[in-house]
Order: structure tokens, then C-alpha cells, then sequence
């Protein structure tokens, strides 16, 4: 009789958890084919057109232009006087693998180990997550997620925010490598360390990173030759670690080391030069408006924000909003990010900053779109609007990095997505709570 | 004799001047957004030592009174966050369930560069609250951001005094899993309330009692003195709240943690009081109707702690909806910068009607502090307060452009150097890191939880 009430308890608790996520959205998406006509168009590649149409056939976009015919089985959407952006990327987030980071285990970004290139946040993205509707309808369709700790965190992904497996999200699976360098500075009053030690403690960890480097060419070297050829010979051991940096030693896959201070900035790039073949992305880079030129120069691109306070109390209050200008203007490829979880919602408002201190418009959308596309080498598969890339993309009636903008209807995947999410579903429950049916 | 009375009369009224320094200035034909009658067009206002004195069409300027062309510009009331911890010394005395005898009266930094910050952001009154880590935690402190002035000349004079209360995870977390004493659960916390206002009120019976006995036995000088009941701080304030005398702003999340601490003041009689954060105050907003209660939010911050979770960014718009008198926070140094952008969201999540969301940083927390007869809006008579904006203050693209707090200009974006530090201190070192701050990534706390991480080390 116990077990029974048990197993009865179980399974209305079961019951009860499956009935409370179908009742997140509820509604379906359209799929199909659209012609979205009327609008101001901002193709991010070829300009701006106005009044033009965009025909969309599955999960691709078909046509992009002035004038297209459209058949009578395309299901119109007349956006006169609206807008049409492809969808914004946040290339900077822990979308999906954080779900409440004051809750230990609802964080899934921080595998312990130092050296953990086979850690993918492609495997622990919950597509289910909550922020996951309340980002997509904000125009953000894509995100970067990526895991953060040790010295080499783990594999970043790109994930587009619709679907029901990381797999349908996935636009790329290997995003990127994340890994941090050592502080080649001392930590404080609190650090009792004496600059030797310091500086041979900071040899050591490099020493560390170019050792795991050096096994990793080692390794990869000995799978080229044995797939090269291998009649005859035994296959090399396989191990994790070390193959997961195969595509990353190979320059298909980029390594990003986030550093802000201007020392940091330097040493990594003096670092990146022993480096080759490799490519390498920079993130935070709070100061890189201080070394813009040797930035620019080492051709790394950058992921960074606006609204935060600056580093040193001697800066201006306005450099955080002009750094991506100043990096941009020195010839520095820009990505604004959020670097937030539950709020990469807000990545738009942090290029709106950027914007309106000397990046611009157009660039702070390119910051947005194309940029993060072709740094993380997606940009044949989203980040404009442009035939034959997939159908990414949202109608807001205005500009899009003011927050009083409103973002109408969002496509991902070719899939017009319901425009819901826990905070309009709350917010249609409760603004007139004691509301009943007559 | 005469020479020494006018050098005393000079050197009397230098200190004042310096205490509470004034200006003058006109400025005009800004769009000038009052707040509380509307959208002025083309108009001019007129502020004289400190003072709000006119505001109309072709205003001209007294002899000796700067004049500010502000054709294009909007004109709008400073903005006053009724959330910060900015330029507080230490924020939480953590070590005691209630600690309702601290204040933060003594732990402002008037030299922090943050207030330059700020007023570069409009801002120009600041709520400077005690941290979260009590149920009933210190006194706050409201400030007028008059950077450069002393600790005292900060204080915004006669504003009522606040306290902070605080529900929830926080001080479960630091009395109850940190400490091993009451409260670990909301049960508990609504106790701790109950039982030091209980305790609070023996006392004053006491305390009134021995010492209207002592008055009769010191008026007669003679008979057995009286058993003394030693004056205690803690309790003069826990009573001062009963009886209406500080105004309570509670850290808070959850609706039914929000029910409960009504309930618990309408026993006790206690009103005006804002519930500070209340992400879930939306689920409850006709009883905090019902109970004149205020509320004070974020624009857009959720799932960050788990009673956070489900909420929503429609917070605001559902309270203004439902006739709460609610305002935007901070709660942070730099969305203290861009509590215009904040507010801007209250429109964007729900539809809320532009100055509605304008009165969310100026008038409404105003009401909340006591001091809406000085500040939150541009009428005549109220203190020259106000933020001169290259565009409409909502627009991500327009600047603050000129920041005068009692008519004095504290702020002026074309005089605007890279090192506004007032005090250098030689010892701080940006270059190796010791000093430097680096962006703060995903946050899992609100700043109200500052210094009281120590008490989780063991």
C-alpha cells in the first residue's frame, strides 16, 4: 500500500512537471513560405533597401530586393514602415548552461581541470532553459555560448534559439576554443608574493600552456601522418584532450583569451606571436582603446562591451562607450556582446552605447550580425540579410538598439517563432490578476 | 572692533557658503519635461541660489545670472535612484540578526569618483542604503550628489529618516546557513520582525515607566530610586519605525514574502514603507495597492538567485498599472548611469506611457524618500535640480549634457577631464591589477550582499 502511494506520488509530481513545461509556450511557430513586403531593409552586407521584399522558402531566405514576384503561396507579411534586421548574435554568453547562477547545480559552464578542451557547451545547452524564449524575442537569435574555467574552459557553440535539441540549434557545434592567460601582474595588498615570484610563477603557467600546446601539434602531427597513410602502421592512442585541439591547431576553430587591462592585452599578443596557424579572438578588452593599433595590427579580432565602469578611477567615465570605436576606427574587427546570461536580451542597448559614442549606427549593427558571424566563421550561414543564408531574422518598428523599440516578429530558421516567453506570460497573467470570466 | 565683527561676519558666512553652495542660472528654451505638468515646449527656467524661482517664455536673467542656451535640448528633474550603494564605506553590518542602531550616516565617501560618474549619467540624489545581510538591517542615508563637498554637505538636509529591511535568501542565508541561528527560513524571518517589535514595545513601556518614576522620585528627593532600564538604541529605532517616524524600505523578492510583512504592518501600524527589488511584487500588486504600499525594482534583471526565477520584465508596467507608486533602481554603479535607459524599458516591456516612466526615476522615488516637496519634478518652488539632455533622455543616443544640483553646475560634458578623482590615494596601483576592476560577468548577487561574504568562510 506504501509503495503504491509512492509510486501514485510519483507519478502526479511527474504529471504535474510535464504539465508545467508544456504550458511554457504553447503557441506553435509558422513554417512555410513568406514574403515579408513593405519594409526598410538592412541587408548589413548590400546596404539598405527600401520599401523592398524578402521571400523566405523554409529555412532559408530565397530573394532579397526591391522588386520580386510573389506567388500566391507565400503567406504575406506587410511590414510597410517597419524594419527588417537579420537576427542579432550575442557571441559572448552562458546561455544555456547557466540557468540561475546562484544555484550550483543549475550551472553548467565550469568543469573542473585546468586543460579541458573536449568540454563542448554544445552537450550541456539546455534548450528548455527559461532564458531561451525571453532572448529570441528580443531580436537576439543566435547566441555564442561559452564555458568558463581552468585554463582551457572548454569548446564554445554557436546555438540558434530555436529548437528542441542543442543539435537543431547548433550553426556550429565548435564555435570556438576558450582559454585564458595568466596575469603577468601582481594581485593586490592581499598578495604577499615577491616579484620573483610573481614572475616565476607567471613562466610556469605559460610554460604549462605551451607545453599542452606542444603535445597537441605533437599528437596532431602523428594523426595527420597516420590518416595521411596508414597501411602498416599502428594507430596512434586516441585521447580526448588532445584531439579536441586538432581543429582548434588547424585555424578552423579560434581560440578566445579574454584579457581587459592594457598589460594583459600586450602580453597576450606577444604570446599569440609564437603561435602560428592559429587563429585568435580577443575578449572583455575593456582597455583595448589604449592599444588599439597593436590590436588592429595583430589582426585579433575582439568581443567586448560598454556598460560597465572603467578599470583605473583615472579614466573617463566614457571610455567603456567609445572603446569599441576607437578599437573599430584603429581597424580592429569589432563583436559587441552581452556578457550576461539571463540578459543577453540587453547585447542591443550595449552596441546603442557604442553607437552613440563614435562606432555608429551601421558599424553597431554590424557588431551585432556580421561581424560575430565571420569571427566565428558562420557568415555563409547567417549575419545578413542575403539569398540562400538561413532565414534569420526580425521586424521591429524602429531602430533596434533603442530600448523603447519593439521587436514585432522574429523568424529563426526559417520558423516564425511565437512571440511569448515567461516574462509576456506573466505579465498576461497578472496585469489584471483578479480578472474572471463571466 | 568693527574690522574684527565684519572678518567674523565674513569668515561665519564663508563656512556656511561652503557648507551648501548655491548657483544661479537660467536656462533656456529646452523642451522642459516637468514631471508633473507635462511636456514644456520652448521653455525657460529660471533658478535662483538653489531654487527653482520661475518657469516660462522669454525669461530674462538676473544681473550676474549665467544664461544656458538649451534650444533642441530637453530639460528634465535630476534623477534619484532609491537604491544605491555607491559611495558607502562599509555596507552591511552583518553580525547581528537586526541591527537597527547603524546608519550609514557615517560610512558615506564623499570623494568617490563614482559620484562624478554618476551626475555624468543625470543623476542627483542617491538613496545610500545599509546591505541585505539583516532582517531589519542599518539606516540609510540620502545624499544629493554635490561631489566635491564634505560628508555632511552630501546630506540631503531634513529628508525623513530610512532603515532597511531585508526578506528571503539573503539573511536566511547569512544568519540561518552562515551563522546557525534564526532566521533559515521565511517562517523564521517573519519572527525575528514580530519578536524585536514585541520586545521594542516591553522596552518603551519600561523605559517610559522607570523614567516618569525616576522624574517623580528626582521632582521629590526622597522614597527608593527607581530600577534604572538602561536606554537602548536598538530599540529607540525599531520604535521610532512603529511609530511612523523612518520610513522602512525592504529588500524583498518573492510575493508571498511581501504579503507577509504587510500583514505583519498592519498589525503594528506601520506605513509608508517601499518594497525594494520585489521582482514578484506584480503577483501581489492589489494588495500593495490595497495597503498604499510602494515599490522600487529593477527594469529587467531576473533569474540571477532562484527567487528571482519567475518574474518578469513587465514588473513595472504591471504595479504603475495597477496604481502602485513604483520606481527604477540601480543598485549598481553604472546602471546608476543609465537609470534613463532603465527607466526607457518600463515602455518597451508593457507599454507604460513615457512620463509615467520619466516619474519612475524622479518623482516616484521622491515619494518614496520623503522629499518629493524638494525634488522629482521641474515646478517653481522645488530645488534647482536638474539635467540638461542633447535629446530626449529615453533615446540610447542622447547625453547628458549639464548636471546642476541646487542650481550649481556639477557636471558639464564640454569640461568634462579624464581624472575627476578628488583624492589620490599614491598607493593605488591600476597597472598590476591590485586596483584595476574588471568587467563583472554574469552576476549571481546583488550588490546588497557586500561584505557580508566573509561570514560564509566557515
Amino acid at each position: 500500500m506504501k509503495k503504491l502511494n509512492i509510486f501514485v506520488f510519483i507519478a502526479a509530481l511527474l504529471f504535474g512537471l510535464t504539465a508545467t513545461a508544456e504550458a511554457q509556450i504553447t503557441e506553435k511557430p509558422e513554417y512555410g513560405k513568406f514574403a515579408i513586403t513593405g519594409a526598410t531593409i538592412h541587408t548589413v552586407t548590400n546596404g539598405t533597401i527600401e520599401g523592398g521584399i524578402i521571400l523566405i522558402d523554409g529555412e532559408k531566405i530565397v530573394q532579397v530586393g526591391q522588386n520580386a514576384k510573389i506567388t500566391p503561396d507565400y503567406k504575406q507579411i506587410d511590414a510597410t514602415g517597419k524594419h527588417v534586421y537579420p537576427g542579432f548574435i550575442d557571441s559572448w554568453t552562458a546561455l544555456g548552461l547557466v540557468e540561475v547562477s546562484a544555484v550550483a547545480v543549475t550551472v553548467d559552464n565550469r568543469e573542473l581541470g585546468q586543460f579541458n578542451p573536449h568540454m563542448f557547451a554544445f552537450t550541456a545547452f539546455n534548450p528548455h532553459s527559461a532564458s531561451v524564449p525571453v532572448t529570441r524575442v528580443s531580436g537576439v537569435t543566435t547566441v555564442l555560448s561559452h564555458p568558463s574555467s581552468g585554463t582551457i574552459a572548454g569548446k564554445a557553440a554557436v546555438m540558434d534559439l530555436w529548437g528542441y535539441s542543442p543539435d537543431s540549434m547548433a550553426v556550429k557545434k565548435s564555435g570556438a576554443l576558450v582559454m585564458s592567460l595568466p596575469s603577468s601582474g601582481g594581485g593586490g595588498w592581499w598578495d604577499n608574493r615577491s616579484e620573483k615570484e610573481i614572475k616565476e610563477q607567471y613562466e610556469r603557467q605559460i610554460k604549462a600552456i605551451n607545453d599542452f600546446i606542444d603535445k597537441a601539434h605533437f599528437y596532431n602531427q602523428m594523426m595527420n601522418a597516420y590518416e595521411a597513410n596508414s597501411s602498416g602502421k599502428t594507430k596512434p592512442d586516441f585521447d580526448p584532450r588532445m584531439d579536441a585541439m586538432r581543429e582548434v591547431l588547424s585555424g578552423d576553430v579560434p581560440i578566445v583569451i579574454s584579457v581587459n587591462r592594457e598589460k594583459a592585452i600586450l602580453d597576450a599578443i606577444e604570446w599569440i606571436k609564437s603561435h602560428e596557424n592559429m587563429n585568435f579572438v580577443f575578449e572583455g578588452v575593456q582597455e583595448g582603446w589604449r592599444v588599439a593599433d597593436e590590436i588592429a595590427e595583430a589582426g585579433i579580432p575582439v568581443l567586448t562591451t560598454t556598460l560597465y565602469t572603467p578599470g583605473r578611477d583615472y579614466d573617463n567615465y566614457k571610455r567603456p562607450y567609445e572603446n569599441p570605436g576607437l578599437m573599430a576606427e584603429a581597424g580592429v574587427k569589432v563583436a559587441i556582446v552581452s556578457n550576461d546570461t539571463e540578459n543577453s536580451r540587453n547585447a542591443p542597448f550595449e552596441a546603442g552605447y557604442a553607437a552613440a559614442y563614435g562606432l555608429g549606427k551601421e558599424e553597431a549593427i554590424k557588431a551585432l550580425t556580421i561581424n560575430p558571424a565571420e569571427i566565428f566563421g558562420v557568415d555563409h550561414i547567417i549575419g545578413s540579410l542575403e539569398a540562400g543564408k538561413q532565414a534569420n531574422l526580425f521586424i521591429s518598428d524602429g531602430d533596434p538598439l533603442e530600448p523603447m523599440t519593439n521587436i514585432e516578429h522574429v523568424f529563426i530558421k526559417g520558423f516564425k517563432i511565437p512571440m511569448t516567453s515567461r516574462h509576456t506570460q506573466l505579465y498576461d497573467e497578472f496585469l489584471n490578476r483578479d480578472a474572471v470570466n463571466e | 572692533m568693527k574690522k574684527l565683527i565684519i572678518l567674523f561676519v565674513f569668515v561665519a558666512f564663508g563656512f556656511t557658503a561652503e557648507a551648501q553652495e548655491k548657483g544661479s542660472v537660467l536656462i533656456q528654451n529646452a523642451t522642459v519635461i516637468s514631471i508633473t505638468d507635462g511636456d514644456l515646449e520652448d521653455t525657460d527656467v529660471l533658478i535662483r541660489d538653489g531654487v527653482i524661482q520661475e518657469i516660462g517664455k522669454d525669461l530674462r536673467a538676473p544681473r550676474g545670472v549665467e544664461t544656458v542656451d538649451a534650444t533642441g535640448k530637453y530639460l528634465m528633474p535630476g534623477i534619484i535612484d532609491a537604491h544605491s550603494h555607491l559611495n558607502g564605506v562599509d555596507i552591511n553590518e552583518g553580525r547581528n540578526v537586526v541591527t537597527a542602531e547603524v546608519t550609514m550616516e557615517e560610512s558615506v565617501d564623499p570623494n568617490d569618483v563614482g559620484i562624478y560618474h554618476a551626475l555624468a549619467g543625470g543623476a542627483t540624489t542617491i538613496h545610500l542604503m545599509h546591505g541585505s545581510a539583516n532582517v531589519i538591517g542599518g539606516q540609510g542615508e540620502t545624499l544629493k550628489l554635490r561631489y566635491g563637498v564634505s560628508q555632511e554637505g552630501m546630506k540631503f538636509e531634513d529628508a525623513p529618516r530610512t532603515i532597511k529591511f531585508a526578506l528571503g535568501e539573503n539573511p536566511t542565508r547569512v544568519h540561518g546557513q552562515g551563522n546557525g541561528v534564526q532566521p533559515r527560513t521565511r517562517m523564521g524571518v517573519e519572527q525575528v520582525i514580530r519578536g524585536h517589535f514585541d520586545e521594542a514595545l516591553d522596552y518603551k513601556r519600561k523605559r517610559e515607566a522607570y523614567l516618569s518614576a525616576k522624574e517623580q522620585y528626582d521632582r521629590r528627593g526622597r522614597g527608593t530610586p527607581p530600577v534604572p532600564v538602561a536606554e537602548n538604541l536598538r530599540f529607540e529605532v525599531l520604535n521610532d519605525i512603529i511609530e511612523g517616524e523612518i520610513l522602512v524600505h525592504c529588500h524583498s523578492y518573492r510575493s508571498d514574502e511581501i504579503l507577509m510583512l504587510m500583514r505583519v504592518f498592519n498589525d503594528y501600524g506601520v506605513e509608508n514603507y517601499t518594497f525594494q527589488h520585489a521582482n514578484e511584487a506584480f503577483k501581489v500588486a492589489p494588495e500593495l495597492a490595497k495597503n498604499g504600499a510602494h515599490t522600487s525594482v529593477f527594469s529587467d534583471w531576473w533569474a540571477y538567485k532562484f527567487e528571482v526565477y519567475y518574474s518578469t520584465a513587465y514588473n513595472a508596467s504591471i504595479l504603475n498599472a495597477n496604481g502602485v507608486i513604483n520606481s527604477i533602481n540601480s543598485d549598481n554603479n553604472q546602471l546608476l548611469r543609465t537609470l534613463n535607459h532603465e527607466a526607457s524599458k518600463v515602455v518597451r516591456y508593457g507599454n507604460t506611457t513615457v512620463n509615467d516612466a520619466l516619474k519612475m526615476i524622479t518623482l516616484h522615488p521622491a515619494i518614496q524618500l520623503g522629499i518629493d516637496d524638494r525634488v522629482g519634478s521641474i515646478e517653481e518652488g522645488k530645488d534647482g535640480d536638474v539635467v540638461v539632455w542633447s535629446g530626449h533622455p529615453f533615446s540610447i543616443y542622447s547625453k547628458a549634457e549639464m548636471t546642476f544640483v541646487d542650481g550649481k553646475k556639477y557636471f558639464d560634458l564640454e569640461n568634462d577631464p579624464d581624472d575627476m578623482r578628488i583624492q589620490i590615494n599614491p598607493g593605488t596601483d591600476f597597472e598590476d591589477g591590485s586596483n584595476y576592476r574588471e568587467i563583472v560577468s554574469s552576476r549571481d548577487e546583488d550588490a546588497c550582499m557586500q561584505d557580508a561574504f566573509i561570514l560564509f568562510q566557515n
